[in-house]
């Protein structure tokens, strides 16, 4: 089932005593979430990407806009018509049940000619079981399950109904991080196993990069960019784009454009044609750093971290945003001891922003 | 916690507290089970010298004593009744109170409202509104007529004015003003305490009990009762236990006689038969009280056993 | 996996106008149940207060005014001297307020030493304390009446007051606010050279003190509404209650009986509660609803 997403919008009206300014959690947006794909919605606490989930499933109404499943308009549809599956952050598991009666739940709801034969329905739920490996767990209590195990209860009874859309809050944050690892493995593999149309909530740029097909990426309410994960990195559309996305995160410098050639301090650091003269905001991806004796970027080097596999050198440089900046390099490569390092960069990780508004000038 | 250097500092702290316990609340634990061993024992008689018995004859004098039985019966017969309907009613009103959003806090007070009236006076209020005559002793040219605004709601719709507590009244109709009084009274804490239970349910569950299309009524018994079940539990209990003790709205309604006009005593209850076997007859009255106990304590660790086997998480 | 069939454009435009008109008759329902049940549990009150300033000649009317064609304020008059309503209060009121102070003292002292100190013995005194609360008080009123007696205390205030001064009940829910504090203040204020007594007051107490003022409240509602202890021990005019009084002063005469003037008394006593409902409601409603007792 694909989704459109039509210029929605949410305002929540004021509430505070002394500022009753309406909060805009969600602005005008559009998109397309093609069939059988997995969608990450990510940024930072506060960005509208829950509210955007909620809208999806029903609970929430929008202002404004639009939503389509398929080539239904549901936006005016209540929660419980619209055939979805919603994980909670906290699960949301009903304490006083088993497992079992967890996962049969949402289909015991249905009535009429939709209504499975009872054992029909124990099938489902432990086809539901089976599919999050949960299914020799059924007559436990959700108390009696460690944290993980209790996120796969509540996707089995998110997909015991067979929705048409699968929705996420958050999967991951109430798990610690080796669990994390382990089940956002897992969600790719059930939305793959399924080929359900999944929309899940983040605030965490690694987990949605590595197991979704597409990232939108949310900042007070408005669409930044949306993309495949690595399109997105590559490629971001404005400064906070690049600099949410990536770890370490991206190493931000002042500069300036001058006569086709990109200055960082007096020195000129590279070639960029086609860009008019005026300050800019550069980005550098911590990998885009070449060691190189006669780089042009000279950087005080404050200590080399090993990582087996990389070398991670961190250093200062005066016109950096950050008190230190730090670049990736291959273990391959020496660092020799001293006072300054040396670099020069790889073009395409090298991003070039407006200083006013930020956005990315291309070169 | 800190090693105090005084230890009898803690005492001194405590003596006047231990010191009333013991004289108001202790002693008279041993005593009562004393006095109720102790057959036909009546304080007054013993600075005469009267010596008496060991023995279980209190208890059995009582039990075989019609009076008690029918307190036993007005009071089980009050608490069977009271304690389901003004629970159900409670939930039913805390549940509305936590779907609605604009008058709840105001509904909420005025719920609450009864919760702080004295069950005496408000009792008065009750019967005033329960007559059935204007005039008990109307003068000669006094037409007699119906009062009680019950009556004149009754008429109104076409039906006969009843006599509800007023000489001469039916026993069933003196039943159902103590319920209606009683129910009224025990509403505001049960609501109270459930709504707060209900509000302390976290929202989740309902929104995922929508996601998932469950009709109102399966959210409210498969996901609100069995979430609300240890306040329900605790109400019913501290229910069970008040209905026990019924006594004082009895007297609100009916007045120290404890029965309508010319059959006084009718709806005494166990409490009542306590107070009233106190200055005279303390045996019969430790027996009595100490059955009490033994009825409340069993009637708890039954309520106490059913609410653990549904209420397990 | 999609099994739920898709639905046309006019199912969908159906189901959602159905579910917005559903929606709103079962807000209505609620509101509707809501407002009626509080009508009906209002109507007292109501009535009460439209009788007491009814002429009797309008009270007996076979059809009522839903609202007096004059109001009658004599009866208020009537109702205050009638019933000795005076004297009732200032014994009330004074058997409150003596009763409640000296509770808080003991409630207070003995908390703080359950919660601060270290003695033998105290966790089995504190259990002991504990489980008498299981015990009805009517099993008491047997004993102490004869105790009362004894002492010589009939008919007096000390017989109104000594007995129910210390509640174990009080004294546990102070005990569990004391434990709150951190104990670190109370070390502090040891280094300090600060005395326990001072610490008390002036750490604790005022921690404590939503605590206090409902503990307050809800025994200063026990004595205007407590009857039957007050029936067995102080029948005299000069120390009776105003519960008693009341009750009482419409029941003595065999004549008839004037109910406007009645309920002006059951007004007059009711209001005090009225007032400290409306301006201390959030203490009253929290103290209820963790101790779960009737004031």
């Amino acid at each position: 089932m694909k989704i459109l997403l039509q210029n929605l919008t949410k305002i929540f009206p004021g509430r505070g005593k002394k500022s009753n300014q309406e909060v805009i959690a969600v602005n005008d947006f559009t998109f397309e979430i093609p069939d059988g794909k997995l969608v990450g919605l990510l940024g930072p606490s506060g960005c509208g990407k829950s509210t955007t989930l909620y809208m999806i499933s029903g609970l929430q109404k929008p202002s404004g806009g639009k939503i389509f499943f398929g080539d239904d308009d549901v936006t005016e549809l209540s929660a419980e018509n619209r055939g979805v599956g919603l994980v909670f952050q906290n699960y949301a598991l009903y304490p006083h049940m088993t497992v079992k009666q967890n996962i049969l739940f949402p289909l015991q709801n249905l009535k009429g000619e939709d209504r499975l034969p009872k054992e029909k329905m124990i099938e489902r739920a432990y086809e539901a079981a089976k599919l999050v490996q949960i299914d020799d767990l059924m007559d436990r209590k959700p108390s009696e399950l460690s944290g993980g195990q209790q996120q796969r209860v509540a996707i089995a009874r998110a997909l015991v109904k067979m929705p048409k859309v699968l929705l996420l809050d958050e999967p991951l944050s109430n798990l610690d991080a080796r669990l994390r690892l382990q089940t956002r493995e897992e969600i790719r593999r059930i939305q793959k196993d399924t080929g359900i149309t999944t929309i899940f909530v983040t605030h965490d740029q690694e987990e949605a990069m590595s197991i979704s097909d597409l990232i939108v990426v949310m900042k007070l309410g408005v669409v930044q960019q949306i993309g495949k994960p690595q399109e997105v990195y590559d490629d971001p559309t404005n400064l906070f784009v690049a600099k949410f996305l990536g770890t370490p995160p991206i190493n931000v410098f002042s500069g300036k454009v001058s006569g086709g050639k990109l200055y960082i301090g007096d020195s000129p650091v590279l070639d960029v044609p086609g860009v008019e003269d005026r300050d800019v905001t550069v980005g550098i991806r911590p990998e885009g750093f070449i060691l190189d004796e006669n780089g042009p970027l000279v950087c005080g080097l404050n200590s080399v971290e090993v990582m087996g596999r990389d070398v991670s050198v961190v250093c200062r440089h005066e016109n950096a945003v950050s008190p230190v900046i730090r670049a990736i390099i291959d273990a391959d490569n020496k660092v020799s001891a001293g006072e300054t390092v040396r670099y020069s960069l790889k073009p395409h990780k090298v991003f070039l922003f407006s200083a006013e508004d930020e956005t990315r000038i291309r070169f | 916690m800190v090693e105090s250097k005084h230890k009898w500092k803690a005492w001194l702290y405590l003596s006047p507290a231990i010191i009333l316990l013991l004289i108001f609340t202790v002693w008279p634990i041993i005593n009562t089970v004393r006095m109720a061993f102790l057959e036909n024992y009546n304080s007054m008689a013993v600075v005469g010298g009267k010596v008496y018995n060991f023995g279980i004859g209190n208890f059995k004098q009582v039990l075989e004593y019609n009076a008690f039985l029918d307190c036993l019966g007005n009071t089980m017969l009050l608490t069977v009744l009271t304690v389901p309907l003004s629970t159900f009613l409670a939930l039913l009103i805390a549940v509305c109170l936590n779907a609605i959003k604009p008058l709840q806090r105001f509904l909420q007070t005025v719920f609450f409202l009864p919760y702080v009236t004295n069950s005496i006076a408000i009792g008065m209020v009750f019967a005033a509104m329960f007559n059935m005559v204007g005039s008990a002793f109307g003068g000669e040219n006094e037409i007699v007529v119906t009062a009680g605004i019950i009556n004149n709601v009754i008429e109104f719709f076409g039906g006969s004015a009843v006599n509800w507590i007023n000489a001469g009244s039916t026993y069933a109709a003196n039943i159902t003003v103590m319920v209606v009084y009683i129910v009224w009274n025990a509403l505001p804490f049960k609501i109270l305490i459930l709504l707060g239970g209900l509000q302390s349910i976290n929202k989740q569950y309902y929104d995922a009990a929508r996601v998932d299309g469950t009709s109102r009524r399966r959210v409210f018994t498969k996901i609100t009762v069995p979430l609300l079940s240890p306040m329900l539990a605790y109400v019913v209990i501290t229910g069970f236990i008040g209905g026990f003790k019924e006594y004082s709205s009895i007297v609100g309604i009916f007045g120290e006689h404890m029965g309508p006009a010319g059959d006084a005593g009718r709806l005494n209850t166990m409490v009542g038969f306590i107070y009233d076997s106190l200055s005279t007859q303390q045996g019969r009255a430790s027996a009595a009280a100490l059955i009490l106990f033994g009825i409340i304590f069993v009637v708890t660790m039954i309520n106490l056993y059913v609410s653990k086997k549904k209420t397990h998480y | 996996m999609s099994e739920n069939k898709t639905m046309h454009a006019k199912d969908l435009q159906k189901v959602s106008s159905h579910q917005t008109v559903a929606k709103f008759f079962a807000k209505f329902w609620v509101y509707l149940f809501l407002i009626v049940m509080a009508l009906i549990v209002l109507f007292p009150f109501y009535w009460m207060l439209i009788s007491s300033v009814k002429s009797i000649d309008e009270y007996r009317l076979s059809v009522p005014t839903l609202f007096p064609k004059e109001i009658l304020w004599s009866n208020y008059v009537d109702a205050f001297n009638q019933a000795n309503l005076g004297r009732l209060f200032m014994n009330t009121l004074y058997v409150g307020l003596v009763s409640t102070l000296l509770s808080l003292v003991i409630t207070v002292l003995s908390a703080f030493a359950f919660a601060r100190l270290e003695f033998r013995g105290k966790n089995a005194l504190f259990a002991a304390l504990l489980a008498t609360m299981m015990i009805p008080g009517e099993l008491f009123t047997i004993t102490n009446y004869s105790t009362v007696n004894s002492f010589g205390w009939m008919d007096s205030y000390t017989v109104l007051i000594v007995p129910f001064l210390v509640s174990v009940f009080y004294i546990y829910l102070l005990r569990q606010n004391f434990l709150q504090i951190p104990n670190e203040l109370y070390l502090a204020a040891k280094v300090d050279g600060t005395g326990d007594l001072k610490y008390l007051w002036k750490v604790m107490i005022p921690l404590a003190l939503p605590t206090l003022i409902s503990i307050t409240i809800l025994k200063m509602m026990g004595a205007w509404n407590s009857y039957v202890w007050p029936r067995l021990v102080a029948n005299d005019e000069k120390y009776q209650l105003i519960t008693n009084g009341l009750r009482n002063a419409f029941t003595d005469s065999t004549g008839d009986v004037n109910i406007p003037v009645q309920m002006a008394a059951v007004a007059i006593v009711s209001l005090p509660l009225f007032l400290v409902f409306i301006f201390l409601r959030k203490y009253i409603m929290k103290g209820v609803s963790r101790s779960g007792i009737k004031g």
